[in-house]
């Protein structure tokens, strides 16, 4: 029986203390961009391994992140640049269905906390989606892709 | 403004649920200056996230950590077992307070209104779920689990919740910090039958993917679609936004599953019925449930999100011995200087309560009181941003010179015991030894007078 109750995160990246560690050589540097709401870049190097929802809490990226990376929130929905969009794990279930309820849902959504650093990802562009959130309250209604 | 300096503003919040919590990160997190008080009427915090949230989704918890953070700030206190409207009134905090927040959510369930609703054996979802989850006032129900037939009024995630709860594997339950009552009354079910009524077609579902993708996946459990239900849904089904279209495509190839089924050795059934309106409960002489009359339905108008729901002239009788109303929640008013609007929610313009009186501090609401008892965490936390936002700017323009004094003033007329962080901390580890003991993450105390003495060690 498939244990549904825990998202597959290790737990030594739980907490994010891993990427604060700074990459101890050359060979395990991966230079990322975020890219955020006003659409400033902001490039980090980080390395293999470092979670991209980690890494952004520390270099201050705003990427929510309410969940703690156990899939059970959207508060880190990013957009990948669609070069590195196949370079990365297919989402699995639980991150499409929790996709589904992020606002500005697009093609190359994915969520910032199932992301994790390799080297063929030397370059890639996360940008942050207008608002990670629903504001139905002031009758919005973001439109479906 | 040089006085603005000199006093800190202080700010209540009503209800240490998500939407207070919420709230009072975003007000640490954006003033200056700012003292929070979360008053809440149970001893123990947290509201839904304790007592809403299944058992078996503990991962949706884990906001509980980001909370505590915030209760530990220095600048924010936690005054559990305190009920507005009948410890303090609205008019005296708003006295004592520079802006009042009001996030107490919803708390009775709607009722359908038909014959012998009150018939014994018709049970509110909410009840069950406050039973099983370890809510005080709901701890000491008993339902009648006896009968092999039950039916859920509702299609939406508590409606799920509800299902999963009843036909999950006793196992597995007992890993989960539900109650020990509810655990062994569980234990003694004979439900195997299980109805999942909704009143609209599969395409206006209420539940989101993952809850069904939890149903479907159940040990021991065969879902049983009705055939009929799906006529012409797959013809439509591309043309959905991807949302929802995952989600009918699901019920779709489990549809074709039953199809392609053999005789199975599953010992439960969990059977989703569309198109029936419950029209009266049927009861016997003891006025006990014998099943429900439903009135068909169909769904008549061209565009599918403008489709209304119309009821026809046939009927269908469900035999069932127990039956779960769950068709929503409704806030209560605890105050009579409260304004309600018809549909239940308290009248405000983006979080500001609508009212007349300028003399005292300023009103709002989050979450469900302000929005209406739908939507998941993730929209009470987008809200509760939004609104503590509203206060901020309200904060930042206001020219009170005046300080208030906050909870100090407050708590001059509060007559029984205030139980604060560290009492939370300490029937937080009682509640985690117990469980540990019985391999649970918690064992939930379920009484007030005992989350009080420990409270008080």
């Amino acid at each position: 029986m498939e244990d549904t109750s825990f998202a597959k995160v290790d737990p030594a990246l739980k907490h994010g203390e891993y990427e604060w560690q700074d990459p101890k050589s050359e060979d395990e540097v991966v230079n990322i961009v975020y890219v955020t709401k006003d659409g400033k870049k902001h490039p980090v190097k980080g390395k293999v391994g470092d979670n991209a929802l980690y890494l952004a809490h520390r270099y201050g990226i705003e990427m929510e992140g309410a969940c703690e990376a156990s899939l059970a929130c959207t508060t880190c929905h990013v957009y990948v640049n669609d070069k590195f969009l196949d370079q990365l794990p297919p989402s699995e279930e639980k991150e499409d269905d929790l996709l589904d309820m992020a606002p500005f849902l697009k093609e190359n959504s994915r969520l910032g906390c199932q992301i994790t650093l390799t080297k063929d990802l030397e370059g890639m562009e996360l940008q942050l989606p207008k608002a990670t959130r629903n504001f139905y309250v002031d009758g919005h209604k973001p439109t479906p892709h | 403004m040089f006085s603005s300096n000199l006093k800190v503003p202080q700010v209540c919040i009503v209800g240490a649920g998500p939407g207070g919590f919420y709230a009072a990160m975003h007000l640490t997190k954006n003033l200056a200056s700012v003292n929070v008080d979360i008053i809440e009427k149970l001893p123990v915090p947290f509201g839904l996230i304790r007592y809403g949230v299944a058992p078996d989704h503990p991962e949706v918890k884990n906001v509980i950590n980001q909370f505590t953070k915030v209760a530990q700030k220095n600048n924010v206190n936690f005054y559990g077992n305190v009920t507005l409207g009948k410890d303090i009134s609205l008019s005296h905090l708003r006295q004592h307070y520079d802006a009042v927040l009001l996030t107490y959510g919803a708390e009775e369930d709607k009722t359908l209104g038909i014959e012998n609703e009150d018939a014994s054996n018709v049970v509110a979802a909410r009840n069950f779920v406050g039973w099983y989850n370890g809510l005080p006032s709901d701890s000491n129900l008993k339902f009648d689990l006896s009968g092999p037939r039950a039916a859920i009024l509702g299609q939406g995630n508590v409606a799920l919740d509800v299902a999963r709860i009843l036909l999950s594997p006793i196992d597995e339950l007992a890993k989960t910090d539900i109650t020990e009552h509810a655990l062994s009354a569980l234990a003694e079910s004979k439900v195997k039958e299980l109805y999942l009524v909704g009143r609209r077609g599969p395409l206006q579902v209420a539940f989101t993917i993952k809850e069904l993708r939890e149903q479907l996946k159940m040990k021991d459990c065969r879902t049983i679609w009705r055939e009929e239900n799906f006529d012409g849904v797959s013809d439509i089904v591309g043309t959905l936004a991807r949302p929802r279209k995952r989600l009918i495509e699901l019920m779709l190839k489990s549809l074709e599953e039953n199809r392609t089924a053999k005789d199975d050795k599953f010992s439960k059934r969990f059977y989703p019925i569309f198109y029936r309106s419950p029209n009266k409960f049927i009861v016997n002489n003891e006025k006990k449930l014998e099943g429900i009359e439903l009135t068909c339905t169909k769904m008549i108008g061209d565009k599918i999100e403008e489709q209304k729901c119309v009821p026809t002239e046939e009927q269908e009788i469900l035999n069932c011995s127990l039956a779960f109303r769950s068709i929503g929640y409704k806030s209560i008013n605890v105050d009579k200087d409260l304004k309600f609007l018809s549909h239940g929610v308290v009248a405000n313009d983006k979080g500001r309560v609508i009212d007349d009186n300028h003399e005292l501090a300023k009103m709002y609401v989050a979450g469900w009181l302000g929005t209406g008892p739908s939507g998941v965490i993730l929209h009470t936390m987008g809200n509760a941003f939004q609104v503590a936002k509203a206060i901020c700017e309200d904060i930042n323009n206001s020219k009170d010179t005046d300080p208030k004094g906050g909870f100090g003033e407050v708590k001059k007329v509060i007559r029984n015991a205030i139980i604060d962080w560290d009492g939370w901390t300490k029937i937080d580890k009682y509640e985690t030894e117990q469980g540990k003991k019985v391999g649970k993450p918690r064992e939930k105390i379920c009484d007030v007078e005992k989350m009080i003495e420990i409270a008080k060690t």
